[in-house]
């Protein structure tokens, strides 16, 4: 579904990205584990085209996406879940998941577009009670389901999420995951970012292994998490 | 006429004239909003609806209402291509290099409004007649300053409508917000600073418009009104949209009755006092700054 080929990106005269090449099957969960500075983030930023690359290419169902504008890029259901402080701050909660939908505005969606707000609700029955409040509000547990929420009103094709468990109450954090295997079960692809590795094995189907802005690993996350170099490296202390 | 019928006859007009400055502010806060610049072609946006209302009104004898919604267009227009082009294709994005471009853009503008209409100020015939009402407390009104008000008024209903229920409105406020976010859920950072100039310059327009019965207009007469319209929007805090009417309101009723009271030759200097003021003592004005993000 999505392929990354020979990627590599600079960020102010550092290299941030090495020749990358990577690839996603469809209804698949993809994690991309490494620790801080690995260039997790610039990988999805590159497939959201916030950032271009220096070299490469990002081929998305055939086509080629590496020029596109970020908006055109979500036209096509890639959607990303940036980390909870990017939410709209001083616009509501519903007001950010009516902003999910931006992408699929329009009157013919308007039935599909208030039957999945009804459906984020399901999933994080505490959004709503925050509707008319301030985004900027919620503790840091409720802002991270905002972001996934305002994320899945995109519909999208392709999720990309951005340490989606980053600074949360392990509680919070089970409850995304479940949220994660839920919408995998729906058939979303997703490509998961985690510094949390042990938790992203988990739930991934394969996985690769990010250092320094190089591939170092990649295999089935189950194989991974029996990975000796993996386990001193990523699994260590979180256990 | 005695000093209570004097004061509410200050009021009135220091309201009027605030309103003005309450709609001029506003375009300065949607555009900083969108892009975090100051546009110092909002002066100019001021000068043209006058100017293109004279033009239709008295030169080409067009409807009245007509004329309104033309001039307003015309200027949105104007706004619209400033943006497409010198701002869109800026080289540096520095805030503040963008911000001395609007001021040359704002000098191309005069200096062809001047070369189109020349330096005269002329006259624009007031929306329904010029017999003064006489209201409760003894002051009396043209209706002219009735149209401002309701005008306003109306323009403040809309952009609270617009900005609060709409979907565009909401894309707007978000790309304030977060420029990135926005980019992320689809929205057209591109589109959404275009669609702000023209907005700003429409906003311009209706200002230059209401008041260009009462005051007359010229090829520059929004450069004091643009820039005390600024000082209103410093007042009520720099991006915020209710600060921006609370600011107009503020500075028109100084400016009124420091100029009734005190003297007539201060009228100017009120406004720029306040500002420094404002900027010496609480530079995030009265309300705080709106929900842009700070650039």
């Amino acid at each position: 579904m999505l392929k990354i080929d020979g990627i590599s990106s600079h960020y102010g005269g550092v290299q941030a990205l090495d020749d990358i090449s990577l690839a996603l099957e469809e209804g698949e969960i993809l994690a991309l584990i490494g620790g801080n500075g690995a260039g997790k983030t610039t990988l999805l930023n590159l497939i959201s085209g916030i950032i271009r690359p220096s070299q490469g290419k990002i081929v998305f169902k055939g086509e080629n996406i590496v020029s596109f504008s970020p908006e055109r890029i979500v036209k096509l259901g890639i959607i990303q879940v940036p980390e909870g402080r990017h939410l709209f701050g001083p616009l509501t909660v519903r007001e950010n998941l009516e902003l999910g939908a931006y992408r699929r505005r329009g009157k013919q969606n308007k039935k599909k577009i208030s039957e999945d707000f009804k459906y984020i609700l399901q999933l994080f029955p505490v959004l709503e009670k925050r509707l008319n409040q301030r985004a900027e509000t919620l503790s840091g547990g409720e802002q991270q389901m905002l972001a996934i929420g305002r994320g899945l009103m995109g519909k999208p094709v392709l999720l990309l999420l951005d340490e989606p468990s980053l600074g949360l109450a392990p509680l919070v954090v089970q409850e995304i995951i479940s949220v994660i295997e839920r919408l995998r079960k729906e058939g979303t692809t997703i490509l998961l970012v985690e510094q949390n590795a042990r938790a992203a094995l988990r739930i991934s189907d394969r996985a690769y292994v990010l250092k320094t802005g190089k591939i170092q690993l990649q295999g089935k996350a189950s194989d991974l998490l029996e990975d000796g170099e993996v386990k001193r490296a990523y699994l260590g202390q979180d256990s | 006429m005695d000093f209570s019928q004097q004061i509410a006859q200050y009021i009135v007009t220091g309201l009027t004239i605030g309103a003005i400055y309450a709609i001029v502010a506003m375009g300065f806060n949607i555009i900083h909003n969108a892009t975090g610049i100051v546009n110092f072609a909002q002066c100019e946006f001021i000068s043209l609806g006058g100017m293109f209302m004279y033009s239709l009104v008295v030169l080409f004898k067009v409807n009245l209402i007509i004329s309104f919604f033309i001039s307003m267009a015309g200027v949105a227009l104007i706004g619209a291509l400033i943006e497409i082009g010198p701002i869109r294709h800026a080289r540096s994005k520095e805030i503040i290099v963008l911000i001395f471009l609007t001021i040359g853009l704002s000098e191309v503008l005069r200096g062809t409004a001047q070369e189109v209409w020349g330096t005269d100020n002329v006259g624009v015939p007031a929306f329904s007649g010029e017999n003064p009402i006489h209201l409760l407390g003894g002051a009396t009104i043209v209706p002219q300053h009735i149209w401002i008000f309701a005008i306003t008024v109306l323009v403040m209903l809309m952009l609270h409508y617009f900005f609060k229920k709409t979907l565009m409105g909401k894309a707007m406020r978000a790309t304030a917000v977060n420029r990135r976010a926005a980019a992320l859920v689809g929205i057209s950072v591109n589109r959404i600073t275009l669609f702000s100039f023209a907005f700003s310059g429409a906003l311009g327009a209706v200002a230059g418009i209401i008041i260009a019965p009462i005051s007359t207009t010229s090829y520059d007469t929004g450069i004091m009104l643009g820039l005390k319209g600024f000082a209103a929007a410093i007042l009520g805090g720099y991006g915020n949209f209710a600060g921006a009417i609370l600011g107009g309101v503020i500075l028109g009723l100084l400016e009124s009755l420091g100029a009734g009271l005190v003297s007539s030759q201060y009228k100017d200097a009120i406004a720029f006092f306040i500002l420094l003021l404002v900027l010496f003592l609480k530079p995030t004005g009265i309300m705080g700054y709106g929900e842009a993000e700070r650039v």
